[in-house]
Order: structure tokens, then sequence, then C-alpha cells
């Protein structure tokens, strides 16, 4: 039995990191790794505060331009070879509405 | 009046044998960065020994100790600076200094405590018993790399004007020495353990810059120029960080921006000599303490991931992967053992640098950067 509920596990954790938008990971990314820069709360470092108020001169469409090609002259790389497209779409959503 | 007498021996008795049957030598703090906390480590027992907790948002922090080693200082990312007592696990001073922060420094005769701020840009310093501000350095800019060197001075840079300063606290008012021209975005910077040689890693530009702090006014000079020309530049999902280890034996060996490779360098005229090919984007670069080795680890996505170069050949020579998330790695003082923390793992792994066989693996809370006490007596750190 417990070697059913742990191939169950595996196979639940398999599928998940396969699909196309595994929230929780991406919410963990964007606190984790583009916290790097913009901070663990999302309110700046050596990048800008990107945090749902800071972000509403941005549309969903802008936004997810730079989070795909980066800006040039500054530190913001190019998330394109890292992320599809609806996980960008995902974190668009998450960034402007704050998870609400 | 007995009673009171009673209830003040009781307590001596009482925290009097734990103050002191403790030595901190081997000890270190870990930070725990999304918890705000920080684990006492012993380095001897491979052990966690204690956990302190309230210390704000740690993402990006780090700390630096009393010359005694008995306390820490934390530089937190929401501009928090929080004074530790190792020994009784404790919180013992904490101030709000700015909004953004991003590392701090102790000054030689250990008397100050200096942070580096985003927000508002500048260096604030701070008495290291009481925390109350002795001097507020706006920059208008960014602050990065700042290290302590003697004479009770500090050096950090701007990222947003490629300047460097230098402060000179040793009289009551700081004098402050500002260099220009060190290059487009300055994102951190080392000081060698003698305090003479200050190296700037830039964002901005396809070198690093150096100074000689021995010259009366110290003169840019740019190292490793076009070290990535005629090549496309890779995406940084982190940047590089730039500590005083990156000394090994005679040369310095420093992270790439935006290329898959350390880049090698001559102590002493600073010409280049070498380059290794890395896994990915390095972040940190540390020579084991004899110098022999230098360890890597990478930036995001392959940073599950370290690397061992032999500094004699400069080529790798060992490879794995702890586990996905390796922040940060610390030596123990001479050098036989190494911590790695490893944050998705939520372990924090210790290897024997001989052999690579891991000994130990320890649980923590998404740790991030780990801080043994013997760093208390070294420049730069």
């Amino acid at each position: 039995m417990n070697k059913v509920v742990a191939f169950l596990c595996c196979a639940s954790t398999a599928w998940a990191s396969e699909a196309p938008t595994d929230g929780s990971a991406l919410k963990r990314l964007v606190h984790q790794d583009c916290g790097s820069c913009h901070g663990l709360t999302l309110k700046g470092g050596l990048g800008p505060d990107i945090r749902p108020e800071a972000l509403q001169h941005y549309d969903a469409q802008t936004l997810s331009l730079v989070i795909m090609d980066g800006v040039e002259g500054t530190a913001m790389p190019a998330w394109r070879p890292l992320l599809t497209t609806s996980e960008i779409d995902w974190m668009v959503d998450y960034l402007l509405t704050g998870g609400e | 009046m007995q009673n009171q007498l009673r209830v003040f021996f009781l307590l001596f008795a009482l925290s009097a044998p734990a103050a002191f049957a403790q030595a901190t030598g081997d000890l270190g703090l870990v930070v725990e960065r999304t918890e705000g906390s920080l684990l006492v480590v012993d380095q001897s027992d491979r052990a966690r020994i204690g956990r302190i907790t309230g210390l704000g948002d740690l993402s990006h922090a780090s700390l630096v100790y009393s010359p005694d080693a008995r306390f820490g200082y934390v530089f937190g990312r929401d501009g928090g600076l929080t004074k530790v007592d190792i020994l009784t696990q404790s919180i013992v001073g904490r101030v709000m200094q700015a909004g953004n922060s991003i590392g701090g420094a102790i000054s030689d005769n250990g008397r100050y405590v200096a942070v580096s701020n985003y927000e508002p840009g500048g260096v604030r310093v701070f008495d290291a018993d009481t925390l109350e501000l002795v001097a507020d350095i706006p920059t208008g800019s960014k602050t990065i790399g700042l290290v302590d060197i003697p004479g009770t001075r500090f050096v950090f840079s701007l990222w947003d004007d490629g300047e460097t300063w230098i402060v000179d606290l040793s009289d009551a008012e700081p004098e402050i020495t500002k260099i220009t021209g060190m290059g487009a975005n300055p994102y951190d910077a080392l000081v060698t353990a003698d305090g003479r040689t200050y190296i700037a890693g830039l964002f901005g530009d396809d070198h690093l810059t150096a100074l000689d702090l021995w010259q009366h006014k110290p003169t840019p000079t740019p190292i490793l120029e076009g070290y990535a020309a005629g090549r496309e530049g890779l995406p940084v999902y982190k940047m590089p960080h730039l500590e005083g280890w990156a000394l090994a034996g005679t040369e310095f060996v420093l992270p790439a921006v935006g290329q898959h490779e350390v880049l090698w360098v001559d102590a002493r005229d600073l010409i280049q000599t070498g380059r290794t090919k890395t896994h990915g984007q390095p972040v940190f670069a540390i020579a084991r303490p004899d110098g022999r080795h230098v360890w890597v680890n990478f930036a995001h996505p392959l940073n599950d991931t370290i690397q061992v170069i032999d500094t004699v050949s400069k080529e790798v020579i060992h490879q794995f992967t702890p586990g996905p998330g390796v922040l940060h790695m610390e030596f123990t003082p001479r050098g036989h053992e190494v911590w790695v923390s490893v944050r998705d793992a939520g372990k924090i792994m210790i290897y024997d640098t001989q052999n690579f066989e891991k000994l130990r693996e320890i649980e923590a809370l998404n740790p991030s950067g780990i801080f043994f006490t013997n760093r208390a007596h070294k420049m730069g750190l």
C-alpha cells in the first residue's frame, strides 16, 4: 500500500512539473528568483519595485513582452529561453493582481 | 534587599555558565531568508544548536561579526540592522535604518558598522555598541560593494554613477574621497585580505576595474578589458558576487558576467592569465582557504550544481549536484570542510573538501548565506 502511495506521489509531482502552468512553482520562481533583483517581497532591490501597485501603468501585453525579452540597457534579462508563453501569462496575471 | 540579592545570584547562576562555557571560534550563523531567522551552527559538531527569530526580510541578507566573535550584525533587505548575541542566541539591538539595504561592513577597530543602502541610496554608519547613527552619507545612487579597509575606513561604489567612495572615520568628521570613472553599473566589489586592491565588477562594461588603495589618490585601472568581446552576452538571471577570497595562490579568480566562465588574473600586475569554461553563469567563485581549489556555483536555472576547479591546471576536476537552489558555500577556516546551502531542498550540506564525500545534512528553512565566526578577523568580509 505504501508503495502505491509513493508511486502516486511521484506521478503527481512529475505531472505537476510538466504542466503548462504550475502556479505554486511559478509563484516560488517569482519570489525566489525574480526576487534575486526585485527582492523576496518584490518591493525592489537592484531592480525596481514590481508589486501590483507599482505595475499599474503596464497592460498585460506590455508586461509579458518585458518578461519575455528583457529591457535593453538594464539588468533585466530575457526569460523567453526559460519560460513558456502560458507560464509568462500566469506570471503577468500574478504580478498585476498580486494573486488576488 | 536580601530577596533582590537572591534573585540576582539566581539569575547569575542561571545565565553565566551558559554564556561563558561556550567559545564562539567554531560557531556560525546561517540565514533563513524567507523566515527572517538565523540558525546558530557549530562547525566541529556539524550541527545546528539554535535559532534566532524576528529579523524581518532576510532576502539577500549578509552579516559581519564583532571583533570578539560574540555578536553578529545582520543586514536585512528591509533596511533592518539587527545585532544578535550568538551565545544567548537572541536579538540584542535592532534599528530600521533605511527602506532597502544590500549589505554592510564593520570597521577595523570594531567601533562602527556601516550599511549599504539602495533606498535611500547611500551609506549609514552606526555605533557597534548602541546602534546609534554616527554618520549619514547620502549618494543619490544605489550603493554596492561596501568593504572595510585599514585606518577605520570604508570603501563602496555607486551603481548608478560608476563612482567609488572612500570614507575615513578616524577623525570626528568623516572625510570622503570620491573616485570617478570606475565604469558603468558596478554590481559588486571585493577588497583583498591586505586591504590594498579593490576590484569592482561591472554590469554595464566589458571589463572590471581595480583600484590600488595604497595610492594617495587611487586611479581606476580597467582589468580583463573586452573579456566578452565578439561573443553574445548570455542572459544574467542572477548577479555574481565578488568577495575577498577570490585570491587563489597568486591569481584572482573572478566570475564573468553574461558568459559561462571564470576569469583568472595575476594578482600583481592584473594581467589575464586564463579562463575556465563553467557549467553556467557563475555566482560565487570561492577559493578554498589554501587556494588549491576554487568552488563555483551558478545562477538560475543551473543553480543545482557545483564545480570544483584546480588552480594549478585551471581545469574542472569535480562536478556534482547537491540539489536545487545552491545559494552559498562557506569553508571552515582551514578549509577541510565546506558547508553548502541548498535552498529548495531545505538543507545545509557539509562536504569533505579532499574527497568530496558528503558528511552531514542539516535541516534549514530556505537557507542562504552561511557565515562562520572566523570572518570576525578578516578584512573585507
